[in-house]
């Protein structure tokens, strides 16, 4: 039941949050922060219950740490079936913590309709906190669409110069890509009834379904098309620079962090284990894709001279490296496709803060106007820096524990994808100290006088930098509990031919034993 | 006592996370203590903890400590995990009390820098992670120094970064780096996946009990570290970022050069000795790399005008033949000119830094001039340091280093007389460029009136690295290898052949060729400048002049085949070219809704013909098929 409770305490926060602005602009801004912080608690409760149970190695089908099934829609056979695993619970995590970074970010800068402001975002948080629980098809696709709506809103309304464009660029984009599932979840649900002479839309029932291969790989794509637009994949990315550069920045921080998420996610719960063999096909070129966004987003971030558009084609290239990890299919890929996932959601949310925090300042995102800014605005400039220096995949900082895991597992499939995918280690520096140089260093024209990060403003940047940090020395908590659920994932594989994360000739020590690290001495 | 390893590179995190933190109430001195407490810190413990191993020596001779598992998936669990054995105990001995002394000069030279709290702040997180790559026990965790190490000199070569040129070099150091870090990302994929592990010790056992001599994969993992250690202790061709990092404060150059970053290459390479050993090609390359490497670097040096990019190209070519020891298998003779190097090239960017403060940020060579009456404590000490890059004999530490190299390229089982020539050669370039420096700078006529004195804090690491640069040879005299016989607990030994009179021979024949550089130095630079005029201004030699000045075009070439084609390909693409299709797509939709648009005309006339044109068109189909 208390999956049921997430999402409806977020629901109901939601409009407790629009109609509380009535009494004025502070009430809607408190009682959304405090309905995330009662839920981030919540969850890290939970979190930590799990943990001290030893609940966390699950790893057969059908088994879950918490699981809701009630009768929806008996006639079609679809179900109130919402379930959590390992992935699920970090997922969720995400999604309450950067809720309250994108409360936070927005206290001051949202000014105009605040209370249907946080009810947008709330109920955005609700749908994908519904999409990373639910396990029934059919109420996954509902929740699905629910996050779109809300979202075209909070881009429509409270965006830039150019958000109608933008919105409508998004709205077409994922809509026409979501039909594109639906008719593959028909499609899938038909032919697992024409086999079984069953109708449903339960995962663990579609699981396995007889398909010809060529049925399998239609009814794969369709469901890859609607998540590679979300994550996404090269060519279906071009909604994404115009989307996150004309939201707010609490859009920005949802859509980066959250919503590109959803996609990744996609495909680990349902692409994978639906249509193993189709997505083993399908995988080689699939990473192709993959690397090819790597170096294609950072070329063009490199190229931006809109702040926040260079940071949204980074995202390009990071997401490269989860769609990467997942079509790589074995234990250290997936596991450093879900820290890329976290660690992204992180550095990415916290740089679009940051260019927020910017543009409320100097009221551009025009690389040309900004220079030298670490000489007014040291605090601002120097999370700007190790943010960046995080996009870039520096050692000791979360996004590189997940690179590197995507690498060493690739590089056990496909030696030229991985030595290519390295290229990202270089163009990414390039991008990332190119934003550093443009908008930090070099002389300081036109802003003489700018005031730095406020208590607020450093509070979130510290969180952020301590989260990243913590990921980078010691992701383990993150590995663990996402184990149980990856081990499942990968029994799908076609074969399940799992090396356990050695290569192919895992040789013994000669000597292990002999000089085993002393403890002491 | 050894478990409080960790706290050598501990101290100097500390120290940055306190500056980072601290904000402007830590004050000028604050600062500056926090900065060079920390490292002394470190340096302290470095020294206790020699001495304890020393006395009491542990188990194997190697001592290994694991704070966490830094990550764990399935096999593949490398720990936050240090490793002490004779090689990273000398190596930690130098860094730490190079990088002390470094910090204690710094607290001088930035007293008056309104960014001297981020200043400390960088280069104690420099000094901390050099600490952590020497100290490393898997090859994940010296990545972590490696990249880190890189990262710190780009803060620091950009450190005064409102000159959008410094800013250049500084990225410049990150991305030529950066290329060989994905190198030897690539080179971990692959010995993990082959292997198994990344722990170095277990790694290097597994190597050579599975790997033949000569097999691709050994020669495939040696040469993507191999291209690794290139960048970071700038050898051919990676070599170019490294005269442009100069930018930064002199004090970051001492540290860069002496201590830290660029000899990690040659400590990579050093560490996976087993490796190297197992792709004989790879190390005949590292040796060919090295000769070629100190021979151009050399040339360059020789009509540099800076005196700090003379310098920095001396530092190449030091590093140079360090390379070349490597390749023949030379390891500790490889270990001991670091040591050495590190001493009198700290020495001698610090003495510069002394003679650029004093002048008013002067940097050109042919400016200066008589420097030696008025900065006396300098001139001496920068002699110290001259004398012993020109390895001039017996009384110097780099005669011994130097010494010893150029025998072992001679008599190692791989090595050749090519080699021996090569190196040779360099001994002598090396000598004519370290005393035109000396004798353009600190000699001849004065310039004028001079500025800020060195204080006391300035002046003390000068004599103590001045002392270290001519009796820091000692530990490896010949016929009392102190160093070596320690350093083989790490690192095998070589295969020699040769006698104790060749040796003694090829000593000579090494001292001569020092001081007949110096001897030429002197009669160009002092005695007859225009004999130095006329030769640079004939036509050839103009030519080369230009050449060897450009560091041989390097960076000519780059600019073009790289830099320029990435930039066009950046700016070409910035609005998306796959956008098009979508745009394209709503452009379509759009013109043919409008064309569509025009047959709504409201004249029922036209809406009749169209029905009955439809019709017949219908009942014509059905009526044929």
């Amino acid at each position: 039941m208390i999956l049921a409770w997430l999402i409806l305490w977020l629901l109901a926060g939601g409009l407790l949050a629009w109609f509380s602005a009535r009494w004025g602009n502070a009430w809607p801004r408190w009682i959304s922060l405090i309905t995330l912080l009662v839920q981030l608690a919540a969850l890290t409760g939970l979190w930590i219950g799990f943990f001290s149970h030893g609940n966390l190695a699950v790893a057969a089908p059908g088994q879950w740490l918490a699981e809701l099934n009630l009768p929806w829609i008996p006639a079609w056979g679809a179900r109130f079936h919402l379930a959590l695993d390992g992935v699920g619970l970090l997922m969720i995590l995400l999604t309450s913590f950067l809720g309250i970074v994108a409360v936070a970010a927005s206290w001051q800068g949202i000014q105009h309709r605040v209370g249907f402001f946080h009810f947008n975002l709330l109920w955005i948080l609700a749908a994908i906190d519904g999409v990373f629980l639910a396990v029934d098809l059919f109420l996954f696709y509902f929740f699905w669409e629910l996050m779109l709506v809300p979202l075209y809103f909070l881009i429509g309304i409270w965006g830039h110069q150019n958000r109608v464009y933008a919105a409508l660029k998004f709205f077409i984009f994922t809509q026409a890509s979501s039909l594109v599932m639906l008719v593959a979840i028909l499609g899938l649900y038909f032919a697992h009834a024409n086999s079984s002479g069953v109708y449903t839309f339960d995962y663990l029932g579609l699981l396995g379904t007889p398909m010809s291969s060529f049925t399998e790989m239609a009814l794969m794509l369709g469901f890859f098309i609607a998540f590679a637009v979300k994550l996404p994949v090269l060519p279906l990315h071009t909604w994404l620079p115009d989307a996150h550069t004309e939201a707010p920045t609490a859009g920005s921080v949802a859509l980066a962090g959250l919503v590109l998420k959803v996609g990744a996610f996609g495909m680990l719960r349902f692409l994978l284990p639906l249509f193993p063999r189709a997505a083993s096909d399908f995988s080689t070129l699939a990473m192709s894709l993959a690397v090819a966004g790597i170096i294609y987003g950072a070329l063009l971030a490199f190229s931006q001279t809109d702040l926040k558009r260079m940071v949204a084609y980074t995202s390009i290239s990071h997401m490269g490296f989860v769609l990467l990890g997942i079509f790589a299919w074995n234990q250290l890929a997936l596991q450093g496709a879900i820290v890329i996932m976290i660690a992204h959601g992180v550095s990415t949310g916290a740089l679009f803060v940051i260019v927020g925090d910017l543009q409320d300042r100097i009221h551009t995102r025009d690389l040309d106007r900004m220079g030298g800014l670490w000489s007014v605005m040291p605090r601002l400039s120097g999370a700007g820096l190790l943010f960046a220096l995080a996009s870039l995949g520096l050692p000791g900082l979360g996004n590189f524990v997940g690179e590197f895991l995507v690498l060493l597992g690739v590089y056990q499939v496909s030696i030229p994808l991985a030595v290519l995918a390295s290229l990202g280690f270089i163009v990414s520096t390039v991008y990332a100290l190119w934003l550093v140089q443009r908008v930090f260093l070099g002389r300081n024209k036109h802003h003489r006088q700018l005031p730095d990060y406020n208590l607020r403003e450093s509070a979130i940047m510290a969180v952020m930098i301590v989260v990243i940090t913590a990921l980078g020395l010691y992701p383990q908590p993150v590995l663990s509990t996402a184990r149980g659920a990856l081990k499942k994932l990968g029994s799908y594989a076609p074969g399940h031919h799992q090396p356990e994360a050695s290569g192919a000739v895992a040789h013994k020590d000669p000597q292990a034993g002999a000089t085993k690290p002393g403890s002491g001495s | 006592m050894l478990r409080l390893l960790f706290l050598i590179p501990f101290f100097p995190f500390a120290g940055f996370a306190l500056l980072a933190l601290g904000g402007r109430r830590l004050g000028r001195r604050g600062s500056a203590a926090i900065g060079a407490g920390s490292v002394g810190l470190s340096a302290l413990a470095s020294l206790a903890l020699s001495l304890d191993f020393l006395i009491s020596p542990p188990a194997g001779y190697s001592y290994s400590q694991t704070l966490w598992t830094w990550m764990k998936v399935g096999g593949f669990d490398p720990g936050i995990s240090f490793y002490l054995d004779a090689l990273s105990l000398v190596m930690i001995l130098v860094i730490s009390v190079v990088s002390f002394l470094i910090h204690i000069y710094s607290s001088g030279f930035m007293s008056a820098d309104e960014g001297r709290r981020r200043f400390f702040a960088y280069m104690n997180l420099f000094v901390g992670f050099m600490l952590t790559l020497v100290l490393a026990d898997n090859l994940v965790l010296l990545y972590l120094g490696w990249e880190g190490v890189g990262l710190c000199s780009y803060l620091l070569i950009g450190f005064w970064y409102k000159d959008a040129a410094n800013g250049r070099a500084a990225r410049k150091a990150f991305i030529v780096t950066r290329v060989g870090d994905a190198a030897m990302a690539i080179a971990l994929f692959l010995l993990f996946n082959k292997l198994g592990t990344l722990q170095i010790q277990a790694l290097m056992r597994l190597a050579s009990a599975h790997w033949q001599a000569g097999s691709g994969l050994a020669v495939a993992a040696a040469a993507l570290l191999l291209t690794g250690a290139l960048g970071k202790s700038a050898q051919l061709p990676l070599q170019t970022w490294l005269p442009d990092a100069m930018a930064g404060p002199t004090p970051v150059s001492a540290l860069i050069h002496a201590a830290t970053m660029v000899t990690a290459g040659v400590y990579l390479i050093a560490r996976t000795n087993a490796l190297f050993s197992l792709a004989p090609h790879v190390r005949l390359l590292v040796a060919v790399i090295g000769a070629a490497t100190l021979l151009l670097a050399g040339f360059s040096a020789l009509v540099q005008r800076d005196i700090k990019r003379v310098l920095a190209y001396s530092t190449i070519s030091q590093i140079g033949y360090m390379f070349l020891a490597l390749g023949v298998g030379a390891w500790s003779a490889a270990i001991f000119h670091f040591m050495t190097h590190a001493f009198f090239k700290a020495l001698l960017f610090l003495g510069a830094g002394v003679v650029i403060k004093a002048l008013g940020e002067e940097h050109d060579m042919f400016r200066m001039g008589g420097l030696r009456k008025q900065l006396p404590l300098a001139f001496w000490t920068f002699l110290a340091g001259a004398a012993s890059l020109s390895a001039l004999p017996l009384i110097t530490a780099g005669f011994y280093s130097k010494d010893l190299i150029l025998w072992d390229a001679w008599s190692s089982a791989s090595g050749s007389v090519w080699l021996w020539a090569a190196g040779l050669a360099g001994a002598f370039l090396t000598s004519i460029y370290t005393f035109r420096m000396v004798f353009l700078t600190f000699f001849g006529r004065s310039r004028g009136r001079i500025g800020s004195l060195p204080g006391f804090s300035m002046q003390a690491p000068l004599v103590a690295l001045a002392v270290l640069s001519l009796a820091g040879g000692f530990v490896e005299a010949p016929g009392l290898p102190v160093l070596s016989r320690f350093l083989h607990h790490s690192l095998p030994a070589m295969q020699q052949a040769g006698s104790a009179t060749a040796q003694f021979a090829f000593g000579l024949i090494a001292a001569a060729a020092s001081l007949s550089g110096i001897y030429l130095a002197y009669h160009l630079f002092l005695r007859r400048p225009s004999h130095a005029e006329a030769l640079a201004a004939s036509a050839p030699g103009r030519l080369l002049h230009r050449w060897w000045f450009a560091g041989w075009g390097f960076d000519w070439i780059y600019e073009r085949i790289i830099v320029m084609p990435y930039t066009c390909l950046a700016h070409a693409g910035k609005n998306d070219l796959l956008d098009l299709i979508f745009t394209g797509m709503a452009r379509t939709a759009a013109g043919a809704g409008r064309l569509l648009g025009k047959t709504q005309t409201g004249r029922t006339r036209w809406y009749a013909a169209g029905i009955a044109a439809g019709v017949i068109v219908v009942l014509a189909m059905m009526v044929n098929w």
